[in-house]
């Protein structure tokens, strides 16, 4: 196998990082706390995806209607459940979207049972050849769907006053309230936003790996560790470290005899921990401002 | 007529009450100072005027019964809060922070010539357009606190200890901008501040609070001529 098939492989699986770590940005940057249930929520969306293809929905109009179903999930929780907690510290909300994570994937094995099923792609599978490296359409449709998000969730943020009043209930809520901003109507909003790209990212990665409820596990682990490599408040970085810890892992578990398969896992995980050491906001991150 | 009318404020901190009846007035294009000692109520009384804590009494603020309501619906309704240290929005850019001060406004070419305003009244903000709040100094976070609660064209500009922590050259450049905006803009103002004579220089009315009641009240002239009241309560 030749060293740019390793590359396009690696970005293959980085593009499924991607997909739930720019779901997780999103939070972050309108709420300012890290959803771990994100990957859950995303999965249950899929499944609900799934079960409307099932009954012969076309698989385009059963996403369409699954991501419209995650915004309203996306907001119904975090009206329910997260403003109750709204405020509290960090490790009360880490805690509060943990038990999420854990009552969705009961959830979901409750309703659908926890065995493999087959879902089908947005996009045809069919080969593609460049040189001699080959991929798929999938691949390249799954690419071209999150430079879409990253374009469409750089211009809301940055260009519009809906992106700008997100921002500043994400960084002082209460300060935002004194300006007249609807808090409780914005936090929501984030949530939405956020149930809207996670299930994009589930729909588009349950192909690849099959849909089960265990599904995003390990694939949450990557995708925090891309948001967090990226700066949590950079769709852009989220995606290029995702891309950049996926083809590392790659390409250390085929050309590193002591990495392996068994170690490959670990790989980004090193990364991360290397490059927070050395510039704590993360590649593309802005540093935090902390009051004093 | 009236901006605001206060009547029997009662508030504080759960079961630990602060006010214990506080009466007050700001009147249409007035400025009323809050004057008092440290732990005397001044801030408490501001937080409760603007919905971030429990309170019990009358605040009728532009003939509206404003008591029960968000701090969020308040805001909407023209009193715009510059709170105690830096209130300011740290990781975002000073353009940023103004635009968000008017955000619930639709007048965008408006919106444009009150930030341009802004700027020229401080130029220090100018110079720093593009910086995160957070990272300047204390003094431009209060002018930049000041003017985003003026990019809201507000009827009712409330303001807890505009001086802390600035320069005096800077404090009488604030207030004289203050002092020139109330008129051209037509906004009333709040006062809170340690500063007994800068704020009586600039008021109409003062009350003077001690242990969460009024303790005196009456035209900022008048009190200024009292030196039995700038002993017994204001320290000058």
């Amino acid at each position: 196998m030749n060293i740019v098939q390793q590359v396009i492989d690696g970005m293959t699986t980085g593009s499924i990082y991607a997909a739930l770590a720019l779901a997780l940005v999103l939070v972050y940057r309108s709420t300012g706390m890290i959803n771990f249930a994100q990957g859950q929520m995303a999965v249950l969306s899929t499944y609900l995806a799934w079960a409307m293809s099932q009954t012969g929905v076309p698989i385009v109009l059963a996403v369409v209607l699954a991501v419209v179903i995650a915004i309203v999930m996306g907001a119904v929780i975090e009206r329910l459940l997260i403003r109750r907690f709204e405020g509290r510290e960090h490790l009360t909300m880490i805690i509060v979207t943990v038990g999420l994570m854990t009552t969705i994937n009961g959830v979901v094995i409750w309703i659908w049972g926890a065995d493999l099923k087959t879902i089908a792609s947005l996009f045809p599978s069919d080969a593609l050849g460049l040189g001699s490296a080959r991929f798929t359409v999938h691949d390249v449709g799954t690419v071209a769907v999150l430079v879409s998000v990253i374009v469409v969730m750089q211009v809301l943020f940055q260009r519009t006053r809906l992106g700008l009043a997100l921002r500043a209930v994400a960084d002082n809520p209460q300060s935002s309230a004194l300006s007249g901003l609807p808090i409780g109507v914005l936090l929501m909003t984030g949530w939405a936003l956020a149930g809207a790209v996670g299930s994009l990212g589930g729909v588009l990665i349950a192909p690849k790996i099959s849909l089960q409820p265990g599904m995003l596990d390990s694939v949450l682990i990557y995708a925090v560790a891309a948001a967090i490599l990226g700066g949590l408040d950079s769709p852009i970085g989220a995606v290029v470290a995702a891309w950049v810890l996926g083809v590392v892992q790659n390409l250390a578990g085929t050309y590193i005899p002591l990495v392996g398969t068994d170690l490959q896992i670990a790989v980004p995980l090193v990364i991360m921990a290397v490059v927070l050491l050395i510039r704590p906001q993360g590649l593309f991150g802005r540093r935090e401002v902390m009051r004093v | 007529m009236a901006l605001l009318e206060i009547r029997d404020l009662r508030a504080g901190y759960g079961a630990a009450e602060v006010l214990h009846g506080v009466t007050l007035t700001v009147e249409e294009g007035g400025t009323t100072a809050l004057l008092g000692a440290n732990g005397a109520g001044k801030t408490t009384t501001l937080r409760a005027l603007c919905g971030m804590i429990a309170r019990r009494g009358e605040i009728v603020f532009d003939g509206q019964d404003i008591t029960s309501l968000s701090t969020e619906r308040i805001a909407r309704l023209g009193v715009a809060h510059v709170p105690q240290g830096r209130g300011t929005l740290a990781n975002l850019s000073v353009r940023d922070n103004l635009l968000v001060g008017a955000l619930l406004r639709r007048d965008r070419p408006a919106v444009r010539a009150d930030l341009e305003r802004c700027l020229a009244m401080f130029p220090a903000l100018a110079k720093r357009i593009k910086a995160a709040a957070g990272t300047m100094s204390g003094g431009e976070q209060q002018m930049l606190a000041v003017c985003r609660a003026l990019m809201s064209r507000p009827k009712l500009l409330v303001l807890d200890e505009p001086s802390l922590g600035l320069a005096p050259v800077i404090t009488r450049r604030v207030f004289d901008a203050l002092v020139g905006l109330r008129a051209e803009w037509g906004v009333s103002m709040l006062v809170v501040e340690q500063n007994a004579t800068l704020a009586l220089s600039v008021a109409d009315w003062a009350s003077v609070l001690e242990s969460g009641r009024v303790a005196v009240a009456g035209p900022a002239a008048e009190i200024v001529g009292r030196d039995d009241v700038r002993r017994a309560y204001l320290g000058t």
